[in-house]
């Protein structure tokens, strides 16, 4: 289980976030949603340690970050696989270099190991024949494959996806989510993802952790997301028109 | 104390840079890519520019000692001194503050911005010393290379300059060049264009490192590193010079 114990985060005099806690749970597909600019992006890196946090605790299966030295971070580093919000593949490298890529860095196998293992988990994305070529040359739907399949080279035990679908079209956003929520259950691994897209939270939210104004607004499951009268959700949910006819046939138990 | 910050800031990079690589195989890979990106693509604008100061400093001299009573052997002579001392070692620098300079803030900066640093912590590489390590090595062992061209080229473009407008003869000019031959002078020169390596490469891939922002900010980061890196060269070489000389 990843656990994050109240969290603090300030930018300057700017307090991101007010004392975040929750947990993620292997298996699940966990969403943390909220407006732009509420502090998804700062949470997943906090839990990272690519921002120390104020104060709080951030978890892994026991282990507690701020507690570890380098190395055993670098430990825990190896277990996580991360998508982010632009994909961050490497320019220089091709396709098939940047999913080789951890796997030259941290193992001993032979190149053609390395290549299989690369041309295993781009299949499983179901992207084939462009291993030779360069991010720039793949639209940013591929690019969020490519992304994918770096992240799980190493078989991680955590995967965090940062907005994996903006920027993408509905259609591959939802190949992408079904993608995401496949590897969760197929590897039994943790999995947080970062997301202000309603469609994706109903797809394949597990768990969904709301965040608004630097606090936990709301916690729950695709299924009781409609049930709650938080105000604060209903708010967010029904900002899209759509939403607000689906709770409506909902409601009328259609 | 905001300068004061930033050469902390820049000595810790340095700490992280000269760390042992996580995997010597990604850093050779990552060297020879290095050699060839800062060194092998520099070549050509070094060659052009030292024959062509060679061959106004030797035009200049030779105009400047007109009077009958001074040896043409001279113009050969200060040639030699001024491109060995001077103006290979700094000029090129300098050049190369500009060129190799900004091609590293500016990638680094990329990277930095579009998250790939990110990428590479949260894989658990030391990112300074991942990228920077290489980059240094490379120009430590190349830009001594291109130093040696630069000297041979700038002494040839001061004679080729002496046959075409005949202010000089070849005799005299080659007499001047091994005239009172010190090898300290060619150490001294390689001493200063070592130093300025080291500077060309940390100070830019510091900036680039420490990008915040978007594209505009890379910009200008890549302008900073250029400026402060072309300033410490100037200090460096007056200070090296009453180091070394005085
Ligand atoms: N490095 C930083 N320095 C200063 N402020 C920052 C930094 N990173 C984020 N912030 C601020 O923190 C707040 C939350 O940003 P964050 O990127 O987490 O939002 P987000 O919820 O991920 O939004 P989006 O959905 O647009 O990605 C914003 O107000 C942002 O300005
Ligand atoms: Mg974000």
């Amino acid at each position: 289980m990843l656990e994050v114990k109240d969290i603090y985060k300030s930018f300057g005099d700017f307090p991101v976030l007010k004392g975040i806690s929750t947990f993620f749970e292997k298996g699940k597909t966990s969403m943390v949603i909220g407006q732009s600019g509420s502090g998804k992006t700062v949470l997943v890196k906090c839990m990272l340690g690519l921002f120390e946090p104020d104060s709080g605790i951030i978890s892994y299966d026991n282990r507690i970050f701020k507690d570890l030295d380098e190395n055993e971070r670098r430990e825990i580093r190896q277990e996580i696989g991360m998508v982010f919000q632009g994909s961050a593949l490497y320019d220089s490298l091709t396709v098939e270099e940047n999913v080789m890529f951890p796997l030259k860095m941290f193992t001993n196998k032979t190149r053609a190991e390395m290549i299989d293992r690369a041309n295993v988990v781009l299949n499983r994305v179901n992207l084939v024949d462009k291993n030779h070529l360069f991010p720039s040359e793949l639209s940013g739907g591929m690019k969020k494959r490519v992304a994918i399949a770096r992240a799980i080279v190493m078989n991680p035990k955590y995967l965090f996806c940062d907005e994996p679908n903006s920027g993408l079209d509905p259609k591959t956003s939802i190949v992408i989510d079904n993608l995401i929520k496949e590897i969760t259950q197929e590897f039994d691994i943790i999995t947080v993802i970062n997301s202000h897209d309603m469609n994706s939270v109903m797809e394949i939210g597990d768990k969904i952790v709301f965040l608004k104004n630097g606090i936990k607004a709301w916690e729950g499951s695709k299924d009781n997301i409609f049930e709650t009268d938080n105000e604060a959700i209903v708010d967010f949910v029904y900002s899209s028109n759509l939403y607000k006819k689906i709770k409506q046939a909902h409601l009328k138990g259609l | 104390m905001n300068y004061l910050h930033h050469i902390g800031a820049y000595f810790l990079m340095l700490r992280e840079v000269f760390k042992k690589p996580q995997k010597w195989k990604v850093f050779w890979e990552m060297l020879f890519r290095e050699i060839d990106d800062l060194g092998l693509k520099s070549l050509g604008i070094t060659a052009f520019i030292s024959f062509f100061v060679g061959g106004v400093v030797s035009i200049q001299t030779a105009l400047s000692v007109e009077s009958p009573f001074i040896p043409k052997y001279l113009i050969g002579f200060a040639t030699m001194r001024s491109v060995v001392l001077e103006f290979a070692p700094t000029f090129i620098s300098i050049i190369l503050a500009g060129k190799v300079g900004s091609f590293i803030t500016s990638s680094i900066g990329t990277m930095r911005v579009t998250e790939q640093i990110d990428a590479l912590e949260i894989m658990g590489i030391n990112s300074i010393n991942y990228l920077v390590l290489p980059k240094v090595i490379a120009a430590l062992f190349f830009y001594p290379i291109l130093l040696a061209i630069a000297m041979f080229l700038g002494i040839l473009g001061g004679w080729v300059a002496g046959l075409i407008t005949e202010l000089f003869f070849t005799e005299d000019y080659l007499f001047g060049v091994q005239l009172d031959f010190n090898p300290y002078i060619i150490k001294y020169s390689f001493i200063k264009l070592v130093v300025f390596a080291f500077v060309i490469v940390t100070i830019p891939a510091y900036h680039g490192h420490k990008v915040e922002g978007g594209a505009l900010e890379v910009g200008r980061a890549s302008t900073k590193a250029v400026v402060w890196t072309s300033v410490v060269i100037i200090l460096l070489n007056y200070f090296l010079t009453q180091m070394l000389l005085g």
